[in-house]
């Protein structure tokens, strides 16, 4: 097995910040913004963008969770079931422009199971995706990322791992693995 | 971790055939259904590919529309049979009629049948998934899970809390399955009622037994005050209903005595004034009508949880 490092504690820092700096670019004083991360790794990078965003902006932007377990659609097509986690957006989004928020974009289905979990909660006017890693071309459906972390070419072998401190792990690592044939 | 994704079976037989992870993880699953069906827009599309047969050989109101919501708020195609108004009544057997229903492409049963193991016995005969909606005076497994997932709201736990299931323990498969799960979680459990209505050898299961209501009163955190079944009672285990009420019945002056928290709970249907006074059933100690909304959670995650085993 080999493990590559693509995103350090340092740089993900970095990348968290110009993230931040072009959300603001599209979000006129952030009035109508709200930030939701996918469970459960994109919750722990969504409280990250939200607190660099208070402290870009010095306000606090609403900040929810979104579970998408039972929205997604290979429900009885796995081996192991997915872990379930709670949904806990405490305030309306309805009307509001929405920023979602997860580590890895990959297939896209799952930001199509989480577009389906988000429009039954109310209508958003306006829909965006922020994602820490983008595996190019290897899309199951026509869905891309507003806000990129970084761009990585991988193979369909290959697995991005993604290590946070939320986690209990000592620094932040962004790992690209590759099992050995 | 992965290992305390699945359920341990694919069946929902009774508490006894489930073990404690299955347990906490039908309990921390109710937790996220339970948002679900809080939210304007009640609905996930989860068991969409998914038909089930809600096979009910017993009268029940609030177990199969319980159930019944469970299902719709998942997306699950459903029929409902009553053994009233069906083939049954012209002859046909248990396993004929299932057979039958399962042909149409049916995926789970849940069932309630008058007859102690009528769920063991079909599990053993069809693929289906199998799910207990109460089998004779055996087990009710869902019942004592919603019980559980209610105690656990209301209480933040149940490991070290006492609870007393007041009433006919003897015909109440609602007892049994709450004995086996609250033993399972770590509770202590104590039994209340007139010796007739108390089954032999029940402390073997690990319960205490009692005759003494108010004493018992005193003694839980917990009464889950189970319904006097008439229809269950050939013979009289006591003179009348009045003297019942007057020496088992749970009333607001015994409450207000206690001088401490109490959580009242009761599985429904009440015989109000027998078992259980109005004022008791309406206090603010009461947890009944919560009981039957977190029903619609447990339901939804027992579903979910079986029907997401790959067979």
């Amino acid at each position: 097995m080999q493990k590559r490092l693509i995103i350090s504690s340092t740089l993900l820092n970095l990348t968290i910040e110009r993230l931040c700096r072009q959300v603001i670019e599209n979000h006129d004083g952030f009035s109508d913004s709200i930030i939701i991360g996918l469970q459960p790794k994109g919750v722990f990078l969504a409280e990250r963008i939200s607190k660099k965003l208070q402290e870009l902006l010095g306000k606090s932007i609403p900040t929810g969770q979104l579970d998408i377990s039972f929205n997604r659609d290979d429900f009885r097509r796995r081996e192991i079931p997915v872990k379930s986690y709670i949904t806990n957006i405490p305030f309306q989004i309805e009307g509001k422009k929405v920023i979602l928020v997860d580590d890895v974009l990959y297939t896209g289905r799952s930001v199509r199971s989480a577009l389906e979990a988000l429009v039954s909660l109310g209508r958003p006017s306006k829909i965006e995706f922020l994602t820490l890693v983008d595996r190019k071309h290897s899309r199951h459906v026509p869905i891309e990322a507003d806000y990129i972390g970084q761009k990585v070419n991988t193979l369909p072998t290959q697995k991005v791992l993604v290590e946070l401190k939320e986690q209990g792990f000592e620094n932040d690592n962004i790992w690209l693995i590759t099992k050995d044939e | 971790m992965n290992s305390n994704q699945q359920l341990s079976s694919k069946h929902l037989l009774g508490i006894k055939d489930i073990t404690v992870d299955d347990i906490h993880l039908i309990l921390e699953t109710a937790k996220q259904f339970k948002e679900v069906i809080n939210r304007p827009q009640k609905k996930v599309p989860t068991l969409r590919d998914v038909t089930i047969a809600n096979i009910f050989f017993e009268n029940s109101t609030r177990t199969r529309i319980s159930f019944e919501l469970a299902q719709k708020r998942l997306s699950a195609d459903t029929i409902n049979f009553a053994a009233s108004n069906s083939s049954v009544k012209k002859g046909e057997t248990l396993l004929d009629t299932v057979n039958n229903i399962l042909a149409m492409k049916v995926d789970m049963i849940v069932i309630r049948h008058s007859s102690v193991g009528v769920p063991h016995f079909l599990s053993k005969k069809v693929s289906a998934n199998i799910i207990n909606a109460g089998d004779g005076t055996h087990e009710h497994p869902t019942q004592a899970l919603l019980d559980c997932f209610s105690i656990q709201q209301k209480l933040g736990q149940i490991e070290g809390k006492r609870i007393c299931i007041f009433g006919d323990i003897l015909h109440s498969r609602v007892a049994l399955s709450n004995i086996f799960a609250l033993k399972k979680l770590g509770a202590e459990v104590r039994v209340c009622g007139p010796s007739t209505l108390i089954p032999k050898h029940i402390e073997s299961l690990g319960v205490q037994i009692s005759h003494n209501v108010r004493e018992s009163l005193n003694w839980c955190d917990v009464a889950n005050v189970l319904r006097i079944q008439m229809e269950r009672q050939q013979i009289s285990y006591f003179p009348s209903l009045r003297e019942y009420a007057l020496y088992f019945g749970i009333n607001k002056e015994m409450l207000d005595s206690l001088n401490k928290e109490i959580v009242i709970m009761h599985p429904g249907p009440i015989n109000r004034g027998v078992e259980i006074t109005s004022d008791v059933a309406d206090s603010q100690h009461s947890i009944i009508l919560d009981q039957v909304e977190n029903g619609v959670a447990i339901r939804m995650a027992v579903l979910y949880l079986l029907a997401s085993r790959t067979n």
